[in-house]
């Protein structure tokens, strides 16, 4: 791989469950390329969330180490991956997780307010990310009064904003009808294709697996398939 | 500034509940305003309580008259700079529930010994001049429209006069006045006048006051004072004026201690309603403090969001009441006059400020603490 934006090697994850440790992830070695969309799929409890997480810097593996974009997060300590993340990291939820008491645009801007931009620049970023996502004539709606597939595209304006490193995006169809979540895909695929963005989807589906320029195959903590696009 | 917005949408989510919540504790500090104030009325001159005044009485009690021949004694002992005395008329002013304070006096040592009384020179000089002159404290005279010039009628209920049996007349010459925390509920008048009109008593008064030379030797001269008087048929007992004061107030009982129990127990239950409210508001959204974490939130901006919610409902609520309480305490005495300094001091005003930065801390400690230990996995697994 000619230029690796992530980088795993010999990644663990055991958690301990009363006197049992539970092995998630084994030796895991990954390298996702600069520009490369994604797809981790696997049965329930094969690990892909459990990677996901640890890419996102939401947790920490029991050794080994995890490079992104040159930084070593794999020690960081919780204030600074909190700070890496906001800078580094763009997520879409399966479940949207809009705060619903903001509208569209005040969740959009949500990442924005860890920045030291301005009220007016801010204003600007987020109506750029809602017109990315064709979302502009509803930027004052609450989630409320959006469909799923809407709050979904309020999702990835959210994951964009701050325009991120990575975007992480966790079964982001899967609570959507096939028609909806294509169109989701469709705008993964167009940030990946037309934006360069670097996208890791973890998926059940292999309709969306399908949309990405790699897929990989998760079983018992361990990558064991990679698949042609 | 930029996460107010963020901090204020958080209200919209249960307007009923945090309505309700702002509502008890408005009341907490209306209820705070009012017992303050009432506080404030039963501690009544404590606070201006001369420190270089003492006051002599009866070592049995209170009610147990003194010769007027000690004053000349008093006088004489070491550390007395000047000494005056006044006694209990107890008389009624048409209804017994009007009640104030009445004492015959010697207008000059009397006006010596109370500076913080403020009355006019000419009132003061026609007091001097008029025998059945009296002088009365702005509250009272408020209380019942009394103006100078008028004729006030009192009903002796222990002091009858040869005129008129039970009924004394006075004449209002002057009206005085005080800062603040002054009681200005009492009416003096002249002891020559009630020296030659009273049956039975004569030469005999109710307390002395004595101002000391030096305050740091108040003690002393206390002791002096009763050592000089131990084993007459009347012994006394001398204590600060501060501490007569104080005692005199607590014959209804302990009331700051009582109102300080009324307080804790409101507070406390307060402090349960806005502290439950919080836990609930930050267990309903464990998911949503989740994502902000996912986005990058630090664990002490998680904590200050939680916190600030805290403190906003608590001075929303704190604020409205303690102006609310205010305003009811500037509307007057509830009782009508027996509580003459019935006021919501800036001191009061300041520690309820303290209270309801407090209450917001300590109600959003707990559920901002739990908030910025939550594990954001764990919190958006819960989805």
């Amino acid at each position: 791989m000619p230029n690796p934006l992530v980088q795993l090697k010999g990644v663990d994850k055991v958690f301990r469950r009363g006197s049992e440790d539970i092995h998630v992830l084994s030796n895991l070695d990954l390298s996702i390329a600069d520009g490369e969309f994604l797809a981790l799929m696997g049965p329930s409890g094969s690990g892909k969330s459990t990677l996901l997480n640890l890419l996102a810097g939401l947790d920490r593996p029991s050794s080994g180490s995890i490079d992104v974009a040159g930084e070593r997060i794999e020690n960081m300590s919780r204030a600074q991956l909190a700070h890496w993340r906001s800078r580094h990291v763009g997520f879409v939820f399966q479940f949207y997780n809009l705060l619903p008491v903001l509208s569209a645009e005040r969740n959009v801007e949500l990442p924005l307010l860890l920045t030291n931009l301005s009220s007016s620049e801010r204003k600007k970023h987020v109506r750029t990310a809602l017109e990315i996502v064709g979302l502009s004539h509803r930027a004052k709606h609450t989630p409320r009064t959006l469909s799923g597939g809407e709050q979904q595209r309020v999702g990835i304006a959210r994951a964009i904003v701050t325009d991120p490193t990575l975007i992480l995006a966790d079964e982001p169809t899967g609570d959507l009808d096939r028609k909806t979540g294509d169109g989701i895909l469709d705008l993964l695929d167009g940030l990946n294709r037309q934006q360069g963005k670097t996208i890791v989807m973890v998926t059940h589906d292999p309709h969306a697996a399908a949309r990405a320029s790699r897929r990989l195959e998760m079983v018992d903590g361990q990558l064991s398939t990679e698949m042609a696009a | 500034m930029k996460f107010v917005l963020l901090v204020l949408s958080n209200f919209k989510r249960h307007k009923t509940r945090t309505i309700l919540t702002i509502l008890s504790i408005i009341v907490a500090f209306v209820l705070f305003a009012y017992l303050a104030a009432i506080r404030t009325a039963f501690s009544a001159g404590v606070s201006v309580a001369g420190a270089d005044r003492l006051i002599v009485r009866h070592k049995v009690s209170l009610i147990q008259l003194l010769p007027q021949s000690y004053e000349a004694d008093i006088e004489r002992i070491d550390g007395v700079a000047e000494a005056m005395h006044m006694t209990w008329f107890g008389a009624i002013y048409k209804e017994p529930s009007n009640f104030f304070g009445q004492m015959p006096v010697n207008p000059e040592e009397f006006l010596r010994m109370y500076p913080e009384f403020h009355l006019p020179p000419e009132q003061r000089d026609a007091w001097l001049k008029t025998r059945t002159g009296a002088i009365v404290g702005r509250t009272t005279a408020t209380r019942f429209g009394w103006k100078v010039g008028d004729r006030i009628p009192l009903l002796g209920t222990y002091w009858r006069s040869k005129e008129g049996d039970r009924l004394w007349t006075f004449d209002l010459v002057g009206i005085y006045d005080g800062a603040p925390e002054t009681d200005t509920s009492n009416f003096y008048f002249r002891h020559d006048y009630f020296e030659e009109m009273r049956v039975g008593g004569q030469g005999m008064v109710g307390w002395y006051i004595i101002r000391v030379k030096d305050p740091k030797h108040a003690e002393d001269v206390a002791k002096r004072v009763d050592a000089h008087f131990e084993n007459s048929p009347a012994e006394t007992k001398t204590e600060t004026e501060k501490a007569f004061v104080k005692g005199f107030a607590e014959q209804a009982g302990n009331i700051a201690a009582i109102v300080m129990a009324i307080l804790t127990a409101v507070f406390f239950t307060i402090l349960l309603v806005s502290g439950n409210t919080m836990a609930q508001a930050v267990r309903e959204r464990m998911s949503e403090l989740g994502v902000l974490k996912a986005i990058g939130f630090t664990d002490g901006q998680v904590l200050r969001l939680v916190l600030s919610e805290a403190l906003i409902i608590s001075i929303i609520g704190g604020g409205i009441g303690l102006l609310l309480g205010w305003m009811a305490v500037s509307a007057g005495d509830p009782t009508g006059g027996a509580l003459p300094v019935f006021i919501f001091t800036p001191p009061a005003r300041v520690l309820g400020a303290v209270f309801v930065i407090l209450l917001g801390l300590c109600s959003g400690a707990l559920p901002a603490i739990q908030a910025m230990r939550l594990n954001a996995v764990e919190a958006l697994r819960r989805e």
